[in-house]
């Protein structure tokens, strides 16, 4: 092939390319928009589809309403679980490879936990909520999302955790280490890209939820999905709450993906490898 | 000080410190996951109902009920029918799109960014956004039809039962193809791009290379991948929730959804937990009987 064929060929790549990054942004770009417009450019027809101006007029009412501690709530409640689930998923997955605790039994009988779809097992997991009494409070939802995590924090950092050379722990014993240092000073240490990726995809889960917030929540602790769908009514109104909250709910997303791709790519590539 | 001693006594056992390790993420799942499921089955044999809250060994009458159930057996083949739909053209658009992306491109971490930024929104979020897209009026894509068909239209995407799925397949399509497009993305790049070039210089087709070289490359991960996004589909709810709420009637119901209703809306505790049964143990059946064939093509 001689360079002037290539290059045509970088160009047309290139065209597909933008292209297609359009067609996926697209929608979160009008969403974003919805956002920023006018309730006049909102309800405009034909639509408007570019905002004459930039207004935050509707993140304003939500904050003003309080609606945006629904966005307070997720991260509290993502936040936390996210923590709880990787301590308590790392050493576990540590024993399990290790020690071969519970054996192949046991990793499998874990990971098959995630097969289950939510809402099979959703009404008993309300019922324990209400004679445990933490329906709508950030205990039960944080114990939750803690829950539903872990079988995939046990999954990932096990794959992670093999692939971790056995003489660097044994010579850190023989230093005298305790093995309850060696866990947090050799194993963490090394397994730090992994374990940084699967708390990332753990987070994520927890903050896009929606069935559970539904169930196990009231008012206290709404989430932002669910405080979302409250505003599609008969009312066509709320259409501006709906963006804005929404856009609430993508930027820390934007964020992730702008900061963490690597570590996103990585996460759902090693998913499917190891899975 | 002695607590501390007495712990720091059990870490050095070898045999103590691995159940301690594990301890707190056993219990954990037995909890939120083992109780509530045994709590299932035994409510599946009770009839707790919103009037009736009768604990008794009632056999089987809520799982002969199933049968008769055609609303149930609707929903799942909504799901299935819209799983078999989703999947390859998820398979196949990310296919292409690793194909498009796999060369050194400029900018091709920004491309990646924005193609991928999609899988990680909430779903909820996705499909509020497909709502306003889709909406008749003040939607864009009735504009751009009307703009390629050169006439008004007023298609109503989201409450005409010949438009609902394909537009909740739209929403589903987008939202899930980067996924595919990341993995085989992956799985392109282990090729072995000598292989693939000895191939053409031998002039092997097209056809011959991706079936010998390709195919054999990406099928284990490509079956990983498609096995997390069919078990992601079978509980397919929040998508379907904001876009149609599982309507008009019962058009766009899926399992997910019908078993929501039964069990929050109409409160048939026991007859949704025989659902919710029967869900289970379809799915355990199918992945241990998927995971066999793998074995036996291995």
């Amino acid at each position: 092939m001689n360079r002037g064929a290539k290059g045509w060929r970088l160009a047309a790549r290139l065209a597909c390319a933008v292209a297609v990054a359009a067609m996926f942004l697209f929608p979160i770009y009008w969403l974003a928009a919805i956002s920023i417009k006018t309730p006049e450019e909102i309800f405009a027809y034909p639509p408007v589809w570019i905002p004459s101006g930039f207004r935050l007029d509707g993140y304003a009412t939500l904050f003003r309403d309080g609606d945006a501690w629904a966005v307070w709530n997720s991260l509290v409640t993502a936040g936390v679980s996210t923590v709880l689930a990787m301590v308590i998923g790392f050493i576990a997955a540590y024993s399990i490879v290790r020690f071969r605790t519970g054996g192949d039994h046991l990793a499998i009988w874990i990971i098959s936990q995630r097969m289950i779809p939510p809402i099979c097992v959703a009404f008993p997991i309300f019922l324990l909520f209400v004679s445990l009494r933490i329906v709508d409070t950030y205990t039960g939802l944080i114990m939750l999302y803690t829950a539903f995590n872990l079988p995939y924090v046990i999954w990932m950092m096990r794959g992670f955790i093999q692939e971790i050379p056995l003489e660097l722990e044994q010579s850190a014993l023989v230093d005298g280490l305790s093995r309850w240092a060696v866990l947090w000073k050799v194993v963490l240490p090394m397994s730090r890209a992994g374990f940084f990726a699967t708390a990332v995809f753990t987070f994520i889960f927890a903050w896009n939820d929606f069935l559970f917030a539904l169930i196990l929540t009231r008012s206290d602790v709404i989430t932002y999905p669910v405080q979302v769908t409250g505003y599609f009514g008969s009312q066509s109104t709320f259409w501006s709450k709906i963006g804005a909250m929404s856009m609430l709910g993508v930027l820390p997303m934007i964020f992730v993906v702008g900061t963490m791709q690597r570590f996103i790519v990585r996460g759902f590539s090693m998913g499917a490898v190891k899975g | 000080m002695s607590q501390s001693t007495s712990i720091g006594r059990a870490l050095d056992d070898e045999r103590a410190f691995k159940y301690l390790l594990i301890a707190p993420a056993v219990f954990v799942i037995l909890l939120i996951g083992l109780y509530p499921f045994i709590k299932l089955i035994l409510t599946s044999f009770q009839n707790i109902t919103m009037f009736d809250d009768d604990r008794s060994f009632n056999g089987f009458i809520h799982y002969a009920r199933l049968f008769g159930d055609d609303r149930l057996w609707e929903s799942l083949l909504h799901t299935a029918a819209f799983t078999a739909a989703a999947l390859p053209i998820e398979i196949l658009l990310g296919y292409l799109l690793a194909l498009l992306f796999l060369d050194p491109m400029p900018l091709k971490r920004l491309f990646v960014a924005v193609i991928l930024l999609p899988t990680v929104i909430s779903p909820i979020v996705a499909g509020s956004t497909w709502r306003l897209m889709f909406d008749h009026r003040f939607g864009p894509i009735n504009q751009i039809i009307a703009f390629l068909a050169g006439e008004e239209v007023k298609l109503l995407w989201t409450v005409d039962p010949f438009l609902v799925w394909p537009a909740i397949l739209v929403a589903e399509v987008w939202q899930w193809t980067p996924f595919m497009f990341l993995i085989l993305l992956a799985a392109l790049s282990n090729v072995d791009r000598e292989q693939l070039e000895s191939a053409q210089i031998d002039g092997a087709s097209w056809l011959m290379t991706f079936r010998k070289i390709v195919l054999p490359a990406i099928t284990p991960v490509l079956f990983v991948a498609v096995l997390i996004r069919a078990l992601d589909l079978v509980r397919l709810f929040d998508v379907i929730w904001t876009m149609t709420g599982g309507g008009p009637g019962t058009r766009t119901e899926t399992i997910s959804i019908y078993a929501y209703q039964m069990a929050f809306r109409e409160f048939e505790i026991s007859y949704s937990s025989a659902i919710a049964f029967l869900v289970i143990f379809a799915l355990t059946a199918l992945v241990i009987f998927a995971l066999r064939r793998v074995e036996i093509a291995r």
